[in-house]
């Protein structure tokens, strides 16, 4: 696994750039890894990372789209708008999470 | 011990620039619930990805956006070889497939199986399809031939069109046929 330097922060990442190890986030790391994809994190944009962290601590896995609908409360279209295109593996990158392998 | 490598920041390339020019279109021809599943899910993936998709409802297909069917798609094991006895190898009985109860018996089952993932039942997995951008056409034969018009079909169905209109729409789409 690579480490790799943001903004002083020595992370572990896969081959891709996604965080590997859970501990190594914080809430000021997301900040700049929104910022390497261009998004500005507004109090939208946290309740869904927010969402993501616990429930990956949960679970074990990154919620789907799906799940941050029906269980974190953020519809689908809102995720969308939030994180524009691939809002799946944009948020789990900003969350510092692996991509979620579930297929729906 | 590994060995590791200090790199300069790896950023994940979301390619938000090239996927603006691929589509997908999806010919959902099916009514039978477990072949209303196929092209949700690729939708939905495709969708999630930045692709640009397009579902077009044909024939038995139809079910699956008329209000008054949408929740009533069925499974039958009959003619599926492939139907296995719960939690076994063995397979399903031909025989048995056409009998009184068999059906519902196995829709049951098998929306139980779909739920249990926690993927949702055709009408809503269309709402959180169209929620992500995808568009839903249905087909003017098939309009024609049931009789329907747009107020019987979902809301947000963009269109009854033929497909002759479909085929312009995707141009330069990759194509699914289900």
């Amino acid at each position: 696994m690579p480490i790799t330097q943001l903004d002083g922060h020595q992370v572990h990442v896969d081959a891709e750039g996604f965080l590997t190890e859970y501990g190594e986030w914080d809430e000021e790391l997301a900040k700049v890894l929104a910022a390497q994809i261009g998004i500005d994190l507004t109090e939208e944009h946290w309740k869904v990372i927010r969402f993501l962290r616990e429930d990956f601590k949960d679970k074990g896995e990154t919620a789907t789209a799906r799940r941050v609908q029906t269980v974190g409360g953020v519809p689908v279209r809102e995720q969308f708008a939030l994180f524009p295109k691939k809002p799946g593996k944009k948020m789990a990158y900003i969350a510092g999470l692996p991509k979620p392998h579930g297929c729906v | 011990m590994t060995t590791t490598e200090t790199r300069p920041a790896i950023v994940p390339s979301f390619d938000d620039d090239e996927s603006t020019g691929r589509k997908l279109a999806i010919i959902c021809s099916k009514g039978n619930l477990d072949m209303a599943y196929p092209g949700l899910i690729l939708a939905n993936a495709a969708l999630g990805e930045g692709v640009e998709t397009h579902l077009f409802f044909t024939f038995w297909g139809f079910d699956m956006i008329t209000l008054s069917r949408m929740n009533h798609l069925q499974f039958s094991p009959a003619g599926n070889a492939a139907m296995h006895l719960p939690g076994s190898d063995a397979h399903f009985p031909q025989a048995l497939a056409p009998l009184p109860g068999v059906t519902p018996a196995a829709t049951h089952m098998l929306k139980k199986q779909i739920a249990d993932l926690g993927v949702p039942e055709v009408p809503e997995f269309l709402d959180q399809i169209v929620a992500a951008g995808g568009h839903l056409w249905a087909c003017r034969m098939s309009a024609d031939m049931n009789k329907l018009t747009l107020d019987d079909l979902r809301g947000d169905v963009e269109g009854i069109i033929s497909a002759a209109d479909f085929i312009e729409k995707t141009e330069g789409a990759q194509l699914l046929f289900i």
